[in-house]
């Protein structure tokens, strides 16, 4: 029920902050969109914790900074990469464990790895993450774990 | 301020135009479909990003902010999870990477 009420208060909100009326007519309008989007979410069965990772939030707020320096320094080297008259790549796959304990977690796992430039998480599987790396350095980057640990930190909270 | 602001945007919307530009080069220079994948990487998560950012401190406090953050926020879910799908098929679909000239000979 919290969770409901959650959904249709933030499509609520959502609506508002992309249609900025606030004519009563459409307001009414808007608050009956946002009914008929939780209503079919229920009927889907896809609020739950899976679907409204609100654990996440605070966890994500901290880890997202880091993320965000981590893209920008591999962009870099990317990008210093392909200006190279040589083109000096070294395409590897690797796998690396992912200890995650939840989906979500093992979730933004994967996307950071793939949100990063020179990694792709191209499979995920129990308890590892199969990789594309561009270089040997990213491969070993990623290798040092450092982002599934502050994966881990982030899905404890 | 706002001049400082206006700076600081032409210079975000310059280095978002310039990662686009390296960005497709690689796309051309890349010799396979994964490789390819980690140049277009560049474009669409620090171009988009930076643009994205200029744009946002030209908007001032407005509605257009809040799209713009919500469009932000939407291209760093929905990039990754399309460049996921998008490497799976090309795993199951294609022969397998490029990895090194010498492999690419035989």
């Amino acid at each position: 029920m919290l969770r409901l009420l959650i959904l249709f208060s933030l499509t609520i909100v959502l609506w508002i902050a992309l249609s900025g009326h606030f004519d009563p007519f459409l307001l009414s309008l808007g608050l009956l969109s946002a009914a008929t989007v939780t209503l079919v979410s229920h009927r889907m069965g896809i609020i739950d914790a899976e679907g409204q990772p609100l654990g996440l939030i605070p966890g994500l707020l901290r880890y997202a900074p880091w993320l965000a320096k981590e893209m920008v320094r591999a962009c870099i080297d990317v990008a210093w990469r392909i200006t190279r008259p040589s083109l000096p790549i070294q395409p590897t796959i690797i796998r690396v464990p992912a200890n995650q304990q939840t989906v979500p977690g093992r979730v933004s796992f994967a996307n950071s790895i793939t949100l990063t430039p020179g990694t792709i998480s191209l499979d995920v599987l129990e308890k590892e993450i199969e990789v594309h790396a561009l270089t040997t350095e990213s491969a070993a980057d990623l290798k040092s774990g450092e982002m599934g640990k502050r994966v881990e930190h982030l899905e404890s909270g | 301020m706002s001049q400082a602001l206006d700076m600081l945007s032409v210079l975000l919307l310059f280095f978002g135009v310039l990662f686009i530009l390296v960005g497709s080069i690689g796309l051309l220079r890349m010799p396979d479909v994964f490789t390819r994948m980690h140049a277009a990487g560049i474009t669409d998560t620090i171009g988009a990003a930076a643009i994205i950012l200029g744009l946002m401190l030209v908007a001032g406090w407005t509605i257009v902010l809040i799209k713009l953050l919500i469009v932000l926020l939407f291209l760093m879910l929905l990039n990754p999870t399309a460049c996921h799908a998008l490497a799976r098929a090309a795993v199951h679909g294609i022969r397998s990477p490029w990895q090194g000239e010498s492999e690419q000979q035989q």
